[in-house]
């Protein structure tokens, strides 16, 4: 156990982080990036910080998730009611229900998690999605029970208090958390119940609680990209948080390198960005074609790379590989700590 | 190398947009009014949007102005903008976003349906963008939670009032008791007409047996409707849009409902299904029958264009386009404010009728009554505030 | 009572067209273990071809019906053999979100302007309703023919598979492929015939729903699609008879909830029952729970 691995590297991290941070904060400023770029530069940061949850759950714990938008939405409803019932515009009540939307998508994570999460994978996608709707659907009726919802016809009046700094500062945590615990004894039991759950159960490995924690996490995360999103977005609607949504994260998940931290944040912001050039370039018919587009990179990327683009690659500065120790506890300096392995649950 | 890889992948993605965007950054010109439409092109009711789109662009070219090459209005340069919402309600927050940030409107145009105007309307009234949609019928379009939002306006009356001349219809004209109720709980329209509708039914001596919410989705009405031909009302009322509307009375009428259709200007479409709506009556903002020479000069500019007779959609585009190029050639600008001003206090005399606008900028018109008989739409009556 | 007969009469025509649909999420569940997710838009296609058969191109309505299913079986045999065949032997995810994909393939590229189009269609009648009344129990004939339609499909599919030789073929294949291919079977054949049988018992329900639901879209496979795939799960998933028995008590929850519970809960009652049926008896009604081999 090398305590310093976490800590190398770092630097060079923040250093990058404080450096994009100067430069978007002066192209806002000057005017060269303007409010619609802004916004979507944010989106992208959201949508990824979502992305990074799935990545826990499925790029590395090899859980099969097709929910994950609701997750997403439901961080979005808590935080969103509790701005707009309870903070007025108040920061620290922002800030506060930031906490909320993660704990609440954490906790119902957990309810779920412990009778779906023993499903076989393919399953398990099944039960996700069935999940999903249903809260989807709850979502659509929730102005029976708490009228300031909106229910269907969606959620307005939320305070648009959330910027690029707190987006930012949220998205950085959550890529550290991701990488710590990547680095750490969780991540390597992630991988190990990824690759083979009961190899890794006659090892010792406490599959269950790996399983259920990688789940609440990546469902926590979702559920805090949700509540930014209420505070950036004009109006919070169930149509946001359907199953083709939780799509969406899959994709950059698939697409990015399934096992690979750099390769779904690196998907994930590119993505949003190259569909938003698309809808420049291709004007009207840009809604049609980008779902043929989505459907064509998924069937060609699962059948020519299946690990995904950019799996089995990190950044370094992200993710150092195993320092070696001197003594019989160490690991030889070959160990691929930094590469990241398909899912291969059995059939 | 691996470093440089991944930090240029990202590096990219962000830098990417910028050197796009610097290249976008377009002529800032201070004097050209730029007017967006936003209009359900695509989607479950494309017959409002291609109509919408035909009145706007109608009234644009008799006042100089072309899609194409843009033009003038008196000495202000104008410039135009379209963009389909699909009767989605995060499509239309997009559309109305990038119009309003891209290509920098001052005036929007839409939408068409309360379900998507409304949320744009907060997009517009936090930009100070002026919106004067054409039908939006709900009230919370010009003011929600009891604040009037500045700078929306529209062209057509509203639905408490549009509620309740269909209400008096059923029982002073077709003597009706009883009514049921079937509205999609997504929508403002549908539920805002369906409480008006009921008040009203309620108030004048009707009784309403029963009134139940569909989700936007469903396409299977059976066990509701099942639940209503039990109860036999006279009057079964449908508020929804066309497609819907059609799909419902189908099933409606396989159940075994004998009452009489009714709803509310979202049946105008050409699409609809006349055979199965056959001897339903709904309320409307004109008829092509309207002898005024305003609306016949206008039926005909509007037929040698498009070879069509305009629908209300249409229409109301029409008067809402007009209403705004009024209040430029009043104010001779391109400035919000003034235009807000203008348009606050104007009385404008539109194809579907004197529009003046009271202190909710909720304009005080007639609404007309049609009936679908034998294939089209037949006059029945006029109905004043 | 009479009401609730009538609700009964209605879960039933529901019941029925899941079936069919129902039937291909089984068949080639139980020959090669994959959740086919774009068989509801197989299903959605057999509509828009029997609509545009009638409406476009003028064939009679005897024409359009056999014409959407042989597309459809054409379609579903590309799918297999384009999506889901290099992917036979990888992990099962692999092939599930290669169907997600070919899923969203077929619900965009149908929404594209040169191909169906986005819009709403209406579908014409082909026939006019007729309705009859027993005493308050009010019957169309719309319940008939669909009822008629899906039990001789039905009959003909179960003669198929118990006594033909190429039911006993597709029977061996789902057992084992490997011990199949050493009895001289082809594989890849088989599994081809069976995507192409249960694509076309999915047009069929296509064009049986949009008679009696006569709206269609780009978009309308995807609920019926999960919901069948529920009764094909709670029937016992890879089991024939099963399929049939979840989709009819599929058809009575949808029915029953929407008229007594609340029709805007129905969908998730639908798949609160599948999650259920998951987690407590994930081989179904009908089916046996084996082990799992590690």
């Amino acid at each position: 156990m090398n305590a310093k691995k976490f800590t190398t590297g770092l630097p060079l991290v923040l250093l990058l982080a404080a450096l994009v941070f100067i430069v978007r904060e002066l192209l806002g400023v000057t005017e060269i990036l303007n409010y619609y770029w802004q916004l979507i530069l944010d989106q992208s940061l959201i949508i990824t910080t979502a992305a990074i949850g799935l990545s826990i759950i499925y790029g590395f714990a090899g859980q099969f998730s097709l929910g994950h938008a609701a997750f997403f939405g439901l961080g979005a409803y808590t935080a969103g009611l509790i701005s707009k019932l309870l903070g007025h515009g108040n920061y620290a009540v922002f800030l506060l229900s930031l906490l909320a939307g993660a704990a609440v998508a954490g906790a119902v994570a957990f309810l779920i998690g412990l009778p779906i999460l023993r499903l076989r994978s393919d399953y398990l996608g099944i039960a996700t999605m069935g999940f999903g709707i249903i809260v989807k659907v709850l979502m659509d009726n929730s102005n029976k029970w708490i009228p300031a919802t909106g229910g269907a016809t969606g959620m307005t009046g939320v305070p648009q208090i959330a910027k690029f700094p707190v987006i930012f500062v949220v998205f950085l945590l959550a890529v550290l958390l991701f990488r710590n615990l990547r680095l750490s004894s969780f991540g390597r039991a992630w991988m190990a119940v990824r690759e083979d759950e009961i190899a890794a159960d006659a090892m010792g490995v406490d599959t269950t609680r790996t399983k259920t924690l990688a789940f609440v996490i990546g469902c926590a995360l979702a559920g805090v990209a949700g509540a930014l999103y209420a505070h950036r977005y004009p109006i919070v609607h169930p149509s946001s948080f359907d199953f083709l949504k939780s799509f969406d994260f899959l994709i950059i998940v698939v697409l990015g390198g399934l096992g690979s931290m750099s390769g779904t944040i690196a998907t994930g912001i590119s993505w949003v960005f190259l569909l938003e050039i698309l809808r420049a370039v291709l004007g009207q018919n840009f809604l049609d074609f980008r779902g043929v587009i989505y459907a064509l990179t998924l069937i060609l990327v699962i059948i020519l790379r299946p690990k995904g683009l950019l799996s089995g690659m990190e950044w370094q500065a992200l993710i150092p590989r195993e320092v070696p120790e001197s003594g019989p506890s160490g690991s030889p300096s070959a160990s691929p700590s930094a590469k990241g392995e398909t899912p291969n649950v059995s059939a | 190398m691996r470093i440089p890889r991944i930090v240029a992948v990202v590096a990219i993605a962000v830098l990417l947009p910028a050197v796009v965007l610097s290249g976008c950054a377009g002529a800032k010109d201070k004097t050209t009014l730029r007017v967006g439409l936003i209009t359900p092109l695509t989607g479950d009711v494309k017959t409002f949007g291609e109509s919408t789109k035909n009145g706007f662009l109608l009234a644009m070219e008799q006042a100089g102005v072309t899609l194409d090459k843009g033009g003038k209005i008196g000495n202000v340069p104008v410039k135009l903008f379209i963009q389909d919402d699909r009767n989605d309600v995060t499509e239309g927050v997009n559309v109305a976003t990038k119009l309003i940030n891209e290509n920098k409107v001052q005036a929007i145009i839409g939408s068409v349906t309360s379900k998507v105007t409304i949320p744009i309307t907060k997009v517009t009234n936090d930009a100070k963008v002026i919106q004067i949609t054409s039908t939006a019928t709900n009230p919370k379009v010009t003011v929600e939670d009891g604040k009037r939002k500045p700078y929306a306006f529209r062209a057509c009356f509203i639905d408490p009032f549009q509620g309740t001349v269909g209400a008096k219809f059923a029982l002073d004209n077709l003597h009706a008791k009883t009514a049921a109720i079937l509205y999609d709980q997504s929508n403002d329209y549908t539920i805002g007409l369906s409480n008006y509708f009921k008040d009203a039914f309620e108030k004048g001596g009707g009784k309403v047996l029963k009134m139940a919410a569909y989700a936007t989705n469903d396409t299977d009405f059976s066990a509701v409707l099942t639940d209503i031909a039990k109860l036999k009302p006279d009057i079964l009322y449908l508020p929804d849009y066309y497609q819907k509307v059609s799909l419902i009375g189908k099933q409606a009428r396989a159940r075994g409902i004998k009452a009489i259709f009714m709803g509310g200007d979202g049946w105008d479409s050409s699409e609809l299904d006349f055979k199965v709506m056959d001897g339903g009556y709904f309320t409307n903002h004109y008829s092509p029958d309207d002898p005024r020479p305003i609306v016949q000069d206008f039926i005909k500019a509007y037929k040698a264009k498009y070879n069509a007779v305009p629908d209300a959609l249409a229409t109301l585009a029409y008067d809402a386009t007009n209403m705004l190029i009024s209040a430029v050639k009043q104010t001779q600008s391109n400035d919000v404010e003034k235009l807000r001003e203008a348009l606050s206090t104007m009385t404008f005399h539109a194809v579907s009728g004197d529009i003046k606008n009271d202190a909710d900028g909720n304009p005080i018109k007639a609404a007309a009554i049609l009936q679908i008989k034998d294939g089209k739409q037949v006059f029945v009556a006029s109905v004043n505030p | 009572m009479i009401e609730a007969i009538n609700q009964i009469l209605n879960g039933l025509q529901l019941g029925l067209v899941y079936a069919l649909i129902a039937l291909g999420y089984t068949m080639v569940y139980g020959i090669i273990r994959l959740i086919n997710f774009a068989h509801g838009d197989v299903f959605m296609v057999g509509a828009f071809v029997a609509f545009l058969s009638t409406v476009d191109w003028h064939l009679p309505f005897w024409v359009a019906v056999p014409l959407s299913m042989l597309v459809c079986a054409v379609l579903g045999v590309t799918i297999e053999r384009l999506a889901y065949r290099p992917l036979r032997y990888a992990a099962r995810i692999a092939a599930l979100i290669s169907a997600i994909g070919v899923s969203l393939l077929i619900e965009y590229g149908g929404s594209l302007k040169f191909v169906f189009g986005p819009n709403y269609r209406v579908v014409p009648q082909p026939f006019s309703i007729v309705q009859w009344n027993f005493a308050g129990i009010s019957v169309s004939n719309i319940q008939l023919i669909v009822l008629v339609t899906v039990v001789i499909l039905l009959a003909g599919l179960q003669y198929l598979v118990t006594r033909t030789r190429i039911g006993k073929a597709m029977r061996a294949v789902s057992f084992d492929h490997d011990a199949a291919r050493l009895m001289g079977i082809n594989v890849d054949a088989i599994i081809s015939y069976t995507f192409a049988l249960g694509s076309a018992l999915a047009a069929a329900g296509g064009v049986l729903y949009s008679t009696a639901y006569p709206q269609i879209n780009p978009f309308m496979g995807i609920m019926p699609g999960l919901k069948a795939f529920t009764a094909a799960v709670l029937g016992g998933i890879g089991n024939i008879p099963g399929a049939m028995l979840g989709a009819l008590i599929m058809g009575q929850v949808d029915v029953l909830s929407a008229a007594y519970i609340s029709s805007q809960l129905r969908d998730a009652i639908a798949f609160t029952i599948l999650i259920l049926v998951l987690l407590v008896k994930p081989s179904g009604l009908l089916g046996k729970s084996g082990p799992e081999k590690v």
